[in-house]
């Protein structure tokens, strides 16, 4: 018997509440997707043609600092989303993200994806604003890492 | 109803008759924590001492000739004499503190200000958010949670740092992590590719924290900015206000409510704080006056 991904979306906290028809819909760009620890997940500059539910594990976001390396700037775990650079021109990745540890997500087809949310713009606008407050609370992550609150004259 | 605490072993214990009177203490070690932290761990030179403090208290630490900063117990309560004080170097007073060696003698006055209310806890999950160096004053708070373990739910650390090396109790986390039921979520703000934990600010592991809000007291030390949002995340997620605990930080100098060094709105941190419920320090937390 096919299981369908539906029961697994709507428990997932990113789509908490949604319409079962907006589920049902979105369901049909998503497939299960597994990460082995270490494994790179996507690079900087390529295609963003995917955005992943992560279900389990832990996934790093990372860029290259001259002198430093490879730096994490953020990571991502069970219940949370990585990657929305699928939704805005030019589609492309602006960090590399490598999996942390073995990582079980829910990785979904951008192009499809957007093209239901041109159809429906019902779902656009759900889609949008999930992922407007994702980008909110990042954004405000971001400002108090940029503060360095734990550093010496805190 | 959930069980409480022996009543004895809550009280707060008050400061020495003339808590203007600095007491001998010997230093029996300096342990460098960190870059710039460092811990003393001090025995009083009175063996009949019957110094006690409860957990978030702090005391005046004073090097003779330099001068005297307020610096949070960070040791178990149970194992007075000994007393712990985990500080950073940053000015005068504390870089003095940092040359001292095993065998010298500082100055104590003590224990002052209110603790963190442990009592309170039985029955309940336990949050505790620590941001840096905050770990420090809320460690005695874990010591009493991991004494009496069974009397408690869900007990969950989220801890921030700046970068894996600034991680204060390292191998004291990694022990409990293993020895009791305790959640301890550790993040950095930022690290190199080897670290293999969580990269992010502290209040973005709120949302995802096992704990169950309705049942739920927090505790909270860190940056004032840290502790705010924080407070945000909590409230957020259900967290009622007046479980809501946090240690402020001004500059005390007497330690009983006279001098004035540290008033903080119509409260004075030495004397009514230095833990707060968040509803008596809401409506001025975060004012830039004060």
């Amino acid at each position: 018997m096919i299981q369908t991904l539906e029961p697994i979306l709507r428990e997932h906290p990113f789509f908490r509440g949604m319409e079962d028809q907006h589920i049902r819909l979105i369901a049909g760009c998503a497939k299960n997707v597994r990460f082995g620890a270490g494994e790179v997940i996507f690079r900087e500059g390529d295609p963003a043609d995917h955005f992943y539910l992560i279900r389990e594990g832990l996934v790093s976001v990372q860029f290259v600092i001259p002198h430093d390396g490879l730096t994490t700037v953020l990571t991502v775990g069970g219940g949370e989303v990585l990657g929305w650079s699928w939704l805005f021109p030019p589609y492309r990745w602006h960090f590399d993200a490598r999996a942390q540890q073995d990582t079980h997500a829910l990785a979904f087809d951008g192009k499809c994806l957007r093209a239901k949310c041109d159809e429906d713009h019902d779902l656009g606008y759900d889609i949008y604003k999930r992922f407007i407050q994702i980008i909110n609370d990042r954004l405000e992550a971001t400002r108090l890492q940029l503060l360095d609150v734990y550093g010496t004259h805190a | 109803m959930a069980p409480m605490l022996e009543q004895t072993e809550v009280a707060a214990p008050g400061p020495v008759p003339d808590p203007m009177l600095p007491m001998p203490y010997r230093i029996q070690r300096v342990r460098q924590e960190t870059d710039d932290t460092f811990t003393l761990e001090i025995l009083p030179e009175d063996s009949s001492s019957r110094f006690s403090f409860a957990p978030g208290q702090f005391n005046m630490l004073y090097v003779f000739g330099v001068g005297e900063v307020p610096i949070s117990i960070s040791s178990n309560p149970a194992n007075v004499p000994l007393l712990k004080h985990t500080t950073r170097v940053v000015g005068t007073v504390t870089k003095a503190m940092r040359k001292l060696k095993r065998g010298e003698v500082m100055g104590i006055r003590g224990p002052f200000g209110s603790h963190w209310p442990v009592e309170d806890a039985p029955g309940r999950d336990v949050v505790i958010v620590a941001g840096g160096i905050g770990l420090a004053p809320l460690r005695p708070a874990l010591y009493r949670l991991m004494a009496e373990r069974e009397k408690f739910r869900r007990i969950v650390l989220l801890y921030g740092t700046r970068t894996p090396d600034d991680m204060l109790y390292r191998r004291e986390l990694e022990q409990w992590r293993g020895k009791f039921d305790l959640e301890i979520q550790v993040t950095v703000d930022r690290a190199a590719s080897t670290w293999r934990g969580n990269v992010g600010v502290v209040t973005t592991m709120i949302g995802r924290a096992p704990f169950d809000p309705s049942n739920t007291l927090a505790m909270l030390c860190g940056p004032e900015i840290m502790m705010r949002f924080t407070v945000m995340e909590l409230l957020k997620r259900g967290v009622a206000a007046e479980r809501i605990y946090l240690s402020a930080e001004r500059n005390m100098k007497c330690g009983i409510g006279f001098c004035g060094h540290c008033q903080y709105g119509p409260t004075f941190v030495c004397k009514d704080g230095p833990v707060f419920a968040l509803p008596s320090i809401s409506a001025i937390l975060g004012k830039v006056e004060i």
